[in-house]
């Protein structure tokens, strides 16, 4: 008798371990310091576009996600060691990215620019307000970096560390500017404020969100909105054998571009639209 | 993973470039560092309440909250005070540099301290009332008995201390500073290999600790003259032993 329930008990504990298989658990890391991309919300979960769009897009793919915050700095090592599956980070596709880890079809493009205190020199850096190309437009971009770089001859300006935006810096700045690496855009924010540096380069999206903090009142962006080149488009990183994975990421993400779920989300945390063109 | 011996080599080359600030967190902050703990060791051996107790309380502090923070506080915490901003200590406190060695420096003083008050407490009793009786006053008693035999008691520890120091500038890579670690980061944001990066420089950081060790291991030699002698009495066991 006892036997016999041990045995059901766990005939019905393995029927259980075979369902629980069958559905499938995605997890997706985020940095959780980007906002409005990902962030910590007030009562400490995770929130912002991506974290929206994830579960839009595991909705349509049709399995359990599990959403957890990683530094950024090890985010693609931490990937190909399999602590995740996916990458949701406002990461850019690069050449460099693309030789260790896979990127599914783009679902952002990336647009970086300055931001400045007002009372200081740098405040209106030529082409405010103007948004340039570095692929299609690459002469004019050129033209108004040339003009950016001689002003900021001598002035420190931060960056995030492993971006897009340092990688612009490095390009382009290298020899006028001196570059500092910060862990976030928060912390290189913070010494925006106290001084500590002149300006610095980052996500439009990220610098937006940012000037609307109370401390942040005497900032403002400067110079034009760069996009394309190394800024790229944003995608979600995969691991490269993950192909069904990728595959899977891939009709999710144009799904929801077509039937304007990006665009909507897009506007809900950015203001403006990021969606990729073309 | 098969070694990729021309990128060891151009990340070793390029990592050698951290050394020197890497040393000059470490040797600044030692500097600053000991002889605050100097102080704060005599207020804690001097018996007195009034000196004792802050000393215990900073001690308290430094030793137990993690150095990250305290780089933290120091570097960010800091400059949230508009008062701090325009004071005439901003032109250092800017500098992400000064608040490393600062950070460190504190931290290293509350260690320290305790190494050096066990250091003092050990010197025997006895020796103190020879020289007492010898006719000594307390400065040159201080200077000539104490002094020296503590020195040589807290050697082993104080070396371990500078050691944990050398590690610790690894923390000023989280305020911009580019030192050894700084640049691994970098490093590593631009090839992303980071086994090969970061055995790189935790090679770099064991050969500067090599030094560290090898040089305070040869202080300890020439502070025990007595101890000098040892081969050649080891040499006269083994003799007795073969006999």
């Amino acid at each position: 008798m006892r036997l016999k329930s041990i045995l059901a008990a766990a005939f019905v504990l393995a029927s259980a371990g075979t369902t629980l298989a069958d559905e499938k658990v995605v997890t997706i890391a985020t940095e959780g310091a980007y906002a409005p991309w990902n962030f910590s919300g007030p009562n400490g979960t995770l929130e912002g576009f991506e974290i929206d769009l994830a579960k839009v897009l595991c909705e349509r793919m049709k399995v359990k996600c599990e959403i957890m915050a990683q530094n950024w700095d090890g985010i693609i090592p931490s990937l190909t060691a399999k602590k995740y599956d996916a990458i949701m980070a406002g990461m850019s596709v690069t050449p460099k990215r693309e030789e260790v880890i896979a990127f599914s079809t783009p679902y952002a493009a990336g647009i970086n620019t300055f931001a400045a205190p007002a009372d200081g020199p740098l405040a209106d850096m030529p082409g405010t307000g103007e948004s340039y190309s570095l692929d299609s437009q690459a002469d004019e971009a050129k033209k108004r970096i040339d003009e950016i770089a001689a002003l900021l001859k001598g002035k420190a300006v931060g960056v995030q560390g492993s971006t897009t935006a340092s990688a612009f810096m490095e390009a382009y700045f290298k020899d006028a500017a001196d570059i500092r690496q910060y862990k976030s855009t928060e912390e290189h924010n913070l010494d925006l404020v106290s001084g500590r540096v002149d300006a610095v380069l980052a996500n439009a999206t990220v610098l937006a969100e940012a000037l609307t903090k109370p401390d942040m009142q005497g900032v403002k962006m400067s110079g034009p909105l760069f996009s394309g080149g190394v800024f790229g488009v944003i995608a979600v990183g995969l691991r490269k054998e993950d192909t069904a994975l990728k595959a899977q990421f891939d009709e999710a993400i144009k799904s929801a571009i077509a039937d304007g779920t990006v665009k909507e989300l897009s506007l809900k945390w950015f203001k403006v639209d990021v969606s990729p063109r073309g | 993973m098969p070694l990729d011996f021309p990128f060891l080599y151009e990340t070793l080359t390029t990592l050698l470039g951290g050394i020197p600030l890497t040393l000059q967190l470490a040797l600044l902050s030692m500097v600053a560092g000991t002889f605050l703990a100097f102080g704060l060791a005599l207020m804690r051996v001097s018996g007195n309440w009034w000196l004792d107790c802050p000393a215990q309380f900073y001690i308290f502090v430094f030793r137990g909250t993690p150095l990250l923070v305290q780089v933290y506080i120091i570097y960010y915490g800091l400059s949230q005070f508009p008062s701090l901003r325009h004071s005439v200590l901003w032109p250092f406190l800017r500098e992400a540099y000064w608040c490393a060695i600062i950070a460190l420096a504190l931290n290293t003083a509350a260690y320290s301290a305790e190494i050096i008050r066990g250091g003092l407490l050990s010197v025997p009793a006895g020796q103190v009332e020879a020289a007492r009786a010898c006719g000594m006053s307390k400065l040159l008693l201080f200077r000539r008995i104490v002094l020296p035999l503590a020195l040589r008691q807290m050697l082993p520890a104080y070396s371990n201390e500078i050691i944990l120091m050398v590690k610790s500038t690894a923390l000023a890579s989280t305020i911009t500073l580019m030192e050894i670690t700084g640049i691994a980061a970098k490093l590593i944001s631009e090839s992303y290999r980071p086994v090969e990066v970061f055995v790189c420089a935790g090679a770099t950081y064991l050969a500067i600790n090599f030094f560290v060790a090898r040089l305070f291991a040869g202080i300890e030699t020439l502070m025990s003259p007595e101890r000098r002698n040892l081969p050649a009495s080891t040499s006269e066991k083994q003799e007795e032993c073969h006999v």
